[in-house]
């Protein structure tokens, strides 16, 4: 069985799958569209949790927002179901498969055998479309690869079924109801808006706030914690950052692109120059991880490097606060 | 970022043949995608992790040959795994786990329920049972 499924590679993810699966059904919404309907760009920092012995660092919301997000705004209606036995999950995604549905999954990245050692880990939120099965193999489409790609039936069970955080448990979705006329205006404004709230909220773990607890935090880390724990938890900020595909600046270059897109669709001329201001705060971003991956490499003992650091990331917070007001105002 | 600037870098990922999407500006700044072959900083960072792991799997392999731990801990750390996810992947309590972490507890341990380590790490049982360190 193979259906009739276009690939692209996409940045996240995420994204990735909506986008694929939402244009498989004609409706025409590129990742930074699906990406910006999901009110995609966050920041929270949860000092209380470890993961991988750093805290918890996150630029995007949590699995699975941004495509519930989106698929809401634009009255979408999408089917989910999880599964108590490896069984039951695999009959659901071979019926589907058999009536020509290309279907969604929510995967762990630790036993997907076409990743390159490095990025293998215990990571439970992983997103691919299944479009097809042959006797020994699943046809999968990972929007992170170039092309599609195939898993055994074995393995595809295994990483449907991974354990720990977040686990799958067979996770899988496909659009159910897709209606004739959307109104993209009307979304964009809103996700505009509650990505607005989310960035200014005023929590301190949460948005802008929280980029400035992590910038204060860097600047009193050498000295609670000592120098090579604090290049650790930098390590782990930048690869937060710098998930698959985000290279250099991360979500902020995708977030810069839909508010492109969104200016031309409500033909607003102060969104493509936020637009502009977005794409240089992503290269602030991107700025500031090189300049980290230079101390932990040097593995530099100077305590005025880690003010310097914390003093880069408050500018950062600052130009995103302001922009986040000005957005705010501009739809 | 401008389509030009896209790190071009040698990373994990080009080493498999693998290359990510970024988006970037053009040259009349317009938004588009551009393939990237990995980015230093990032691949720096990823290092720096797999060395931590590393360090950890070797101190566990000195432990294990001390008589310290029981062999399960090395394969954890080999896995990537911690105690929790662990505990999942064989269904069993988190402090179970912890206990045939023990070398006199998992030398006690019936086959049973090393087979279920065993799969986990995807070896047999006599090479779980006989690893030395």
């Amino acid at each position: 069985m193979h259906i009739d499924f276009k690939h692209n590679q996409s940045a996240h993810c995420e994204n990735g799958v909506a986008s694929n699966l939402l244009k498989h059904q004609g409706i025409e919404v590129s990742e930074p569209m699906v990406f910006g309907l999901g009110s995609g760009l966050f920041f929270v920092y949860l000092p209380f949790i470890k993961v991988n012995f750093s805290p918890a660092f996150s630029y995007r919301p949590m699995p699975g927002l941004i495509f519930k997000r989106a698929a809401k705004l634009l009255g979408i209606k999408i089917k989910r179901q999880k599964f108590s036995t490896p069984e039951k999950a695999q009959q659901a995604l071979d019926q589907n498969i058999e009536k020509n549905i290309p279907t969604g999954l929510q995967v762990g990245v630790y036993g997907l055998t076409y990743f390159p050692d490095e990025y293998r880990f215990h990571f439970n939120a992983h997103n691919l479309v299944v479009y097809g099965k042959t006797p020994d193999n699943y046809l999968i489409s990972d929007p992170v690869m170039e092309s599609v790609t195939t898993l055994t039936h074995q393995e595809l069970e295994k990483v449907r079924f991974a354990k720990g955080a977040l686990a799958p448990k067979g996770h899988l979705y496909y659009p159910l109801y897709t209606p004739k006329e959307i109104n993209l205006e009307n979304a964009i404004r809103k996700a505009i808006k509650k990505n607005c709230n989310e960035m200014l909220a005023p929590v301190p773990i949460i948005g802008v706030k929280a980029i400035r607890m992590v910038a204060r935090n860097i600047a009193k880390w050498p000295k609670k914690i000592g120098v090579a724990k604090t290049n650790h938890y930098l390590g782990q900020l930048i690869r937060m950052q710098e998930e698959i595909g985000t290279g250099g600046g991360g979500f902020r270059f995708i977030y810069a692109a839909f508010l492109q897109e969104s200016a031309e669709i409500l033909k607003n001329d102060e969104l493509s120059v936020l637009s502009k201001e977005m794409t240089e705060i992503g290269d602030m971003w991107r700025d500031l991880a090189v300049q980290i991956a230079r101390v932990y490499k040097k593995r530099s003992n100077q305590q005025d490097i880690y003010t310097t650091l914390s003093k880069n990331m408050l500018e950062i917070a600052d130009r995103e606060e302001a922009f986040f007001k000005k957005l705010k105002k501009a739809v | 970022m401008k389509v030009n600037q896209v790190p071009q870098d040698e990373s994990s990922l080009s080493k498999k043949g693998l290359k990510e999407v970024c988006y970037a500006l053009d040259e009349n700044g317009n938004y588009t995608t551009e393939l990237s072959s990995g980015w230093e900083p990032k691949s720096a960072a990823l290092d720096s992790s797999m060395q931590l792991i590393q360090q950890r799997i070797d101190q566990a392999k000195e432990m294990v040959a001390a008589g310290k731990v029981s062999p399960i801990v090395y394969f954890m750390e080999k896995s990537k795994m911690d105690l929790s996810i662990l505990s999942s992947y064989v269904s069993m309590w988190k402090w179970r786990v912890k206990r045939h972490c023990k070398p006199s507890v998992f030398r006690k341990l019936n086959d049973d329920v090393l087979k279920k380590y065993a799969e986990v790490f995807e070896i047999s049982v006599n090479e779980l049972k006989n690893f030395k360190g």
